[in-house]
């Protein structure tokens, strides 16, 4: 009995809507970040992009159903140096102009795994259910850079914060909001970027780091 | 003018240097923008904002050295006037 109650606490915030919940990750705030870093004799070179999109429809009853895409401008890739941002954007590494986005593509999801609850907010009525919820995944996914599109699978954490879009807008909307964070590598060579650029001087290995949030209106 | 020569480079090489110190003895490739990180309060998202800024790296620093040493060197070429005895 007391752990059909846990569980029922546990479960309450994702299952709440007993339906499918899709969430828009085109965040006006602009907080939405992909980074990357890729190693090199003087510094690492890293940079981010904002431009993010794309949607995620989870059912909480069947979270490994979840499918949808996170798209990526590769336009709005950044680096803190010009001519370094000129030759990343260019023909050469990404080719930006006949390849505009970095796409993500959910297939399924594996191992789903709730991983921890924050408690509720201060001043929420006793017994109220957790504010928000945190589960694990292994997404395995097609991603698509530089027309080379290739399956992969990434650990991926998910934390579901019910109801704080309305804190997120100043009230304007309410709903959920959904925090994707993942870390992956992928190799450089395996999408056609500068394959001419040596490994000593630039590392084959691209480390990507994600976290975005997605809102879901109600 | 050979004094003047080597005292340009002089000049050029610790003007560069102080000017890395003092914008921050940056280890990497000059900058002309930089990254500040910032955390969204709600989802707790660490994001990046760039702020232009000019950062001199040690490519700035070595291109200085390159120049004071191209100058020193002009300083040799000429011929020395012959001592009066």
């Amino acid at each position: 009995m007391k752990t059909t109650l846990l569980l029922t606490c546990v479960l309450l915030p994702f299952a709440a809507t007993a339906a499918e919940q899709t969430f828009d990750f085109k965040d006006p705030k602009g907080v939405n970040t992909a980074r990357f870093t890729l190693d090199a004799p003087l510094e690492s070179i890293s940079g981010n992009a904002n431009g993010v999109s794309g949607t995620l429809t989870i059912d909480p009853a069947k979270p490994e159903a979840t499918k949808g895409s996170i798209v990526i401008d590769a336009k709005t890739l950044n680096v803190e140096n010009a001519m370094m941002k000129e030759h990343m954007l260019g023909a050469e590494w990404l080719d930006v102009a006949k390849n505009p986005t970095i796409t993500f593509t959910v297939m399924s999801l594996e191992d789903f795994k709730m991983s921890g609850q924050a408690a509720p907010a201060p001043g929420a009525p006793k017994g109220s259910s957790m504010d928000s919820v945190t589960a694990t995944a292994n997404v395995k996914g097609k991603f698509s850079l530089k027309g080379v599109e290739k399956e992969i699978a990434v650990p991926a954490t998910v934390t579901l914060l019910k109801g704080k879009l309305g804190a997120r807008t100043g009230g304007k909307m309410q709903g959920d909001l959904m925090v994707i964070r993942t870390e992956f590598t992928i190799k450089r060579a395996d999408y056609g970027i500068n394959p001419k650029a040596p490994t000593d001087k630039v590392s084959d290995d691209i480390v990507i780091n994600l976290a975005i949030a997605g809102a879901s209106p109600k | 003018m050979r004094t003047t020569l080597r005292l340009f480079a002089l000049l050029l090489l610790l003007g560069t240097a102080g000017w890395w110190v003092a914008a921050g003895k940056n280890p990497g490739w000059t900058k002309d923008k930089v990254a500040i990180e910032k955390k969204d309060e709600i989802t707790e998202i660490v994001f990046i904002e760039y702020e232009d800024r000019f950062v001199p790296g040690v490519d700035i620093l070595a291109a200085a050295g390159a120049g004071a040493v191209v100058l020193a060197g002009l300083s040799f070429l000429g011929r020395r006037k012959a001592a009066a005895s």
